[in-house]
């Protein structure tokens, strides 16, 4: 089997698997950063969304040649301290219900107040369409982002 | 308040007298070690290691002071990991901030039943958790008084210290010991709700900092030394049956360990436990065994497996037939009957009569299906997201031939569970393939396997007949078709039952070979949409006011001369009447279109408005006001949450669910055909409650049922099309403004 030199939340890691394997089973099963979610495996759901270079993506679809050479994120790197203004946003609105989609919503949200950090309610709408969360706590998550994005500025 | 038991209880029978306290049926308690994260000792729990200074089943106090609670039953998302321990530190008057929240795990050795579900946990825990906290402050007061030779009634507690008269101060981990070893209570005083400190309050979720942060929590997360993935080819429809497989192409893939079949050790119990066929195939499984969770899925897609068929396949536009032939049929069980519908029916001036059809639904649960298992001659070791811990464990140790002292579970944080995570189907497979492994596994379904291999919602359809005699309804006639098993026995004295003078309830159903089971307020999460849907209908026909009908077949019931009715008529007015002030009721500016429903499940009132807007020429749900009588509010950071979940939930469900079978294999099997309701869809939710002192009550269900009925009949106000059928999407010719307000 090949292998793959990646970086993720700064660590530069050696990873040997199959050149086919999802970058989201790398990240979980290989490097124990079991923060990123499997929902779907197709790129529907949103709950394995990572940053690479800072860029919200699908690890489900992701390969490592791919991301050779980038910067992947997860959720676990997302702050030092778990204190990003988007993980205490969440905090403040009590987002999650059973929590399980939230890693997925909260690094769609963190890498699009990066690119648009005044954002209206429709650009969150918007920026957060991909995300499914089971428990519709989307009334909470549109709050959050807008309180993240206010804290941010 | 007082409990049957002796004051000569030993501690271990205080906790097992805590347990049946509670209910019994619904709650059980527990005790024990965390369900720690990551990698874990794969180690039954020792109850003799157990630290002393524990008081029943949910209470720890370290010598420092600190406390640690127990959260008694499975956490899915419905919050009771926060709010059980918040009605417990409320009475033992602990500072919630000191509070160290931890998931109990099944103890089948010391309590007799663990299971969660039907919005019950809060209900039925009320009483025994209450009590729980007040007797171990109790105890721990008598220590601190006998220390000081004073007596208890001179302390007083606050946040965990407690003072005596000559202002004095011993904090709970000072007397610990002491107290651990008094006697349990017979009688304790309960806080008046005026007192609470907690309860009332906003309290964040207990897990919010492993959420936010990607912590290990769920079960997908949990690992042990050692431990290999497993994934399961099934049946492809329902029905079919293997035959055989080539696995010379997926043994070579990398990762893979071993290939075998499982169903054996099922099929072993159906003699005894012929239900089982219930939740799972009989059918022999193909299992994959691999190094990690991808290489079991590539694996099992280079099988090359035969299947044949064992039954027919069932497909939709066959139990649309079968339904509506049910209801035109003979072949009812009449489950509740008043009066004389048939004489009523025969004197009405006008009659109503409407049908309503809904879908097959899968759960969908965020975390598919998943548990890991490791079987060996000593002990079974399960760990997951299950929703029914004992049955299950039971379950398991039948389908192995074990003792249930062997079986130790642990529950995980679940990413969902909506009625799905109450079938243990995922666990016996995984037991069977640790068995047959001789290996800790971890099963994973892929979100193809999660749909479609579902214990599914089942298509049912109404018919609902109303007869009107000199302006009133004498007869009401409600007719359920469904496949395999029909409304449970509280429903047909929901409302409205005892209103009108001659009523039946009758219910028909077809056995079929597809999995169905409990979906998030089963049958009443339809039957509120049609019965709302059909009150609006009435009151049209009889140019009544929609609420003014509502309110006048209230004021017909009694429930003191029925006690078969379970709702009160008098809430239900109550939540009708905030709704209609705080939507805004008929005084809406043009272009706002409303819909009400009104409704009583899960012990549990609620009113809900939906405010719909046409915007390109089609409605569209912008908001919801929902009016909720919970009784005594635990906590309402959770309770909004709940709702605004639940209410979403069922727009969502009532717009786009649907789930077709062709030759009884599920049409869609992932998200790209499988449509949820998303950001862009979710209307806003406005949530009120009723603020009473009453005892509280179900919590995680009973918003969804009305929001489909409110959005209904929204859009018969913006549209003029009276909808019938679930999806609405399903119809989209109804679904459009009429040509003015296009022009408009």
């Amino acid at each position: 089997m090949p292998t793959y030199q990646v970086t993720v939340n700064g660590v530069s890691q050696t990873v040997d698997v199959s050149e086919d394997t999802p970058v989201l089973w790398v990240l979980r099963d290989h490097l124990d950063l079991v923060g990123t979610k499997y929902g779907c495996g197709i790129g529907q759901c949103g709950s394995c969304t990572i940053h690479v270079d800072g860029v919200a993506m699908r690890s489900c679809s992701l390969t490592l040649a791919q991301v050779e050479g980038k910067e992947i994120t997860t959720i676990e790197g997302l702050s030092e301290d778990g204190k990003h203004p988007v993980q205490e946003a969440w905090r403040e609105v009590d987002v999650p219900q059973c929590g399980y989609c939230q890693a997925g919503q909260i690094m769609t949200a963190s890498a699009f107040l990066e690119q648009n950090p005044n954002p209206t309610e429709e650009d969150v709408k918007n920026a957060m369409n991909g995300n499914i969360c089971r428990c519709a706590s989307y009334t909470r998550i549109r709050k959050a982002v807008m309180i993240a994005s206010e804290n941010m500025g | 308040m007082s409990n049957n038991s002796s004051n000569k209880l030993s501690r271990r029978a205080f906790i097992r007298n805590s347990s049946i306290a509670g209910g019994g049926l619904i709650i059980g308690f527990n005790l024990l070690n965390s369900c720690k994260p990551k990698v874990v000792a794969d180690a039954a729990v020792d109850l003799a290691s157990l630290d002393y200074n524990d008081f029943n089943a949910f209470i720890k106090i370290a010598d420092n002071g600190a406390v640690t609670i127990f959260s008694p039953n499975p956490e899915i998302g419905q919050g009771v990991k926060t709010s059980m321990p918040m009605i417990i530190a409320e009475e033992l008057d602990v500072a919630w901030k000191d509070v160290h929240v931890v998931q109990g795990v099944l103890d089948t050795k010391n309590y007799t039943r663990q299971v969660a579900g039907g919005s019950q946990s809060i209900r039925f825990g009320w009483d025994a958790l209450r009590e729980t906290g007040a007797k171990a402050k109790h105890m721990l007061v008598s220590a601190a008084a006998a220390r000081w030779g004073v007596d208890p009634s001179e302390c007083s507690v606050s946040e965990g210290v407690i003072t005596n008269a000559a202002g004095e101060t011993l904090g709970y981990g000072d007397v610990v010991k002491e107290a651990a070893q008094q006697e349990v209570p017979e009688e304790v005083t309960l806080k008046e709700p005026k007192d609470y400190k907690i309860m009332g309050k906003d309290a964040a979720n207990v897990d919010i900092d492993e959420i936010v942060t990607g912590a290990p929590l769920f079960g997908l997360d949990y690992k042990t030394e050692g431990m290999v993935y497993a994934t399961v080819a099934r049946p492809p429809a329902f029905g079919r049956k293997l035959v055989s497989y080539d696995d010379s192409k997926a043994r070579a893939m990398p990762g893979v360990i071993d290939i075998f079949t499982i169903g054996e050790k099922l099929r072993g119990l159906l003699e005894e436990e012929p239900r089982i066929t219930n939740i799972t195939s009989d059918s022999d499984k193909v299992v994959v065994l691999a190094k990690s969770t991808w290489q079991a899925f590539k694996a099992k897609e280079a099988l090359e497996i035969e299947w044949g068929e064992g039954t027919k396949g069932e497909s939709t536009e066959q139990h649309d037939k079968i339904l509506t032939d049910l209801l035109n049929g003979n072949k009812f069980e009449t489950r509740r009957s008043d009066g004389n519908i048939k004489k009523a029916f025969a004197e009405a001036d006008q009659i109503l009569e409407r049908t309503y059809e809904s879908p097959f639904l899968p759960h969908n649960c965020m975390e598919p299906m998943n548990f890991y298992a490791n079987v060996t001659d000593e002990k079974v070791h399960l760990a997951g997201p299950i929703q029914t811990p004992e049955g299950t464990a039971n379950f398991t140790a039948k389908l192995l031939g074990r003792d249930i002292e062997d079986v130790h579970l642990e529950m995980t944080r679940m990413g969902g569970g909506f009625g799905r995570r109450l079938y243990g189907d995922f666990v016996l497979e995984a037991a069977e393939i640790s068995a047959k492994a001789k290996k800790p596994v971890k099963l994973v379904f892929t979100r193809e396997d999660d749909m479609e291999d579902g214990i599914y919602r089942m298509a049912i359809k109404y018919r609902i007949k109303a007869g009107i005699k000199d302006g009133k309804v004498t007869a009401y006639h409600l007719k359920e078709a469904a496949i395999n098993s029909n409304m449970y026995g509280l429903i047909p004295n929901f409302f409205p039952a005892g209103a009108i003078e001659n009523y039946q309830v009758d219910t028909a159903n077809y056995d079929s070979n597809i999995t169905t089971g409990a979906w998030r307020a089963p049958y009443t999460n339809f039957l509120a949409y049609a019965e709302q849907s059909f009150f609006d209908e009435l009151a049209e026909l009889m140019e009544a006011d929609k609420i003014q009908m509502r309110l006048d077949l209230l004021d017909k019931v009694n429930p003191e001369e029925d006690e078969r009715i379970q709702y009160s008529p008098d809430r239900m007015k109550d939540v009708i009447k905030m709704a209609v002030e705080k939507s805004g009721w008929g005084t809406k500016p043009n272009g706002v279109y409303q819909g009400f429903v009104n409704y009583y499940c899960h012990n549990t009132h609620v009113a809900e408005v939906a405010d719909v807007e046409i915007e390109n020429g089609e409605p569209v749900v912008k908001k919801i006001t929902c009016v909720v009588d919970c009784g005594i509010v635990v906590n309402p950071l959770g309770a909004l949450n709940q709702i605004e979940g639940g209410v979403i939930d069922g727009v969502g469900h009532s717009m786009f669910g649907e789930l077709t079978f062709e030759d009884g294999k599920p049409v869609a099997n992932n998200f790209d055909r499988y449509r949820l309701i998303r950001m862009k869809e979710a209307p806003v939710v406005e949530t009120y409650f009723i603020e009473n002192t009453l005892s509280p009550t179900g919590l995680g269900e009973p918003t969804l049922p009305p929001a489909g009925g409110a959005v209904a009949n929204a859009f018969k106000a913006a549209t003029g099309n009276r909808l019938y059928k679930q999806p609405f999407t399903k119809t989209p010719e109804l679904l459009k403004a009429p040509a003015k307000e296009i022009i408009g």
